[in-house]
């Protein structure tokens, strides 16, 4: 995915090239495997935009405790219901957050939980449907004290 | 260790065809296995990786939580109400110990 950074992104990232400069001992965040995970959710297909409602705050003061909602739109009758939802984190020294298992039973494909978040970064959640059709959406989220014990 | 979760159902008596939205709490330090303790020691890995939920013995909802699930996890989702009987939810720990907590549903 590309990725064009407006004006107030490209701050933050000189600004983190300022701190890892100054913290030459500290190792840089590398990304984590959440390309590689979708994939391997996603069976190799890409997942199309839309019908996945991802809702985070836009910036989080505390990492450790982030609340997240997550509501894909389908009917959710046995002809057509969403099966499974995974959200991966791409900033975080593990990819995985939470996948969600649905069945027609659950009536309305929503689910919250509260979730760690290491640093700012992009929350992207994958629904499955039962068809084999894949959607996703993606949010940053600004984190202004890191969870996971970083 | 008793731990004993804090389950709350918006409604306890439904219609059938109702969706009933399910809040629950449990007490969980949701270990990473990331951090180190002060002689630096990595802490071992220590999290609910499992939960599902049952009413009257058929699965609506299940999830697969990560260590990027906060500490005391909280989960709320929604179910459609068919028929009376147990709410069962079912938290299983890395080391295959379980949490449970019911609740009941009475469907008219």
């Amino acid at each position: 995915m590309t990725r064009v950074f407006n004006r107030r992104e490209t701050f933050w990232l000189g600004a983190g090239l300022v701190g890892t400069a100054a913290f030459g001992a500290r190792p840089a965040l590398a990304k984590n495997d959440a390309d590689e995970a979708i994939k391997k959710f996603a069976g190799g297909k890409t997942p199309a935009q839309g019908k996945v409602k991802l809702d985070l705050p836009e910036i989080a003061e505390n990492g450790n405790t982030v609340p997240m909602t997550v509501s894909v739109e389908s009917p959710m009758t046995e002809q057509s219901y969403v099966t499974d939802v995974l959200v991966v984190a791409n900033e975080n020294p593990r990819s995985g957050v939470v996948t969600f298992h649905f069945t027609p039973a659950s009536g309305v494909a929503e689910a919250n939980t509260r979730i760690r978040l290491a640093a700012t970064q992009d929350v992207i959640a994958v629904a499955k449907m039962n068809d084999g059709s894949f959607y996703m959406a993606s949010k940053q989220v600004k984190v202004t004290i890191g969870g996971c014990g970083g | 260790m008793a731990v004993k979760p804090r389950i709350k159902l918006d409604k306890k008596e439904a219609k059938k065809g109702d969706i009933v939205e399910v809040k629950a709490l449990v007490s969980h330090i949701m270990e990473t296995g990331n951090r180190k303790d002060a002689n630096g020691n990595t802490i071992p890995r220590k999290i609910l990786n499992k939960f599902v939920c049952t009413v009257a013995g058929k699965q609506v909802f299940a999830a697969d939580f990560e260590t990027a699930v906060s500490a005391n996890p909280y989960i709320q989702f929604k179910f459609k109400a068919t028929e009376t009987g147990p709410v069962v939810l079912t938290w299983t720990d890395d080391d295959g110990s379980t949490i449970v907590g019911e609740e009941t549903i009475t469907v008219s």
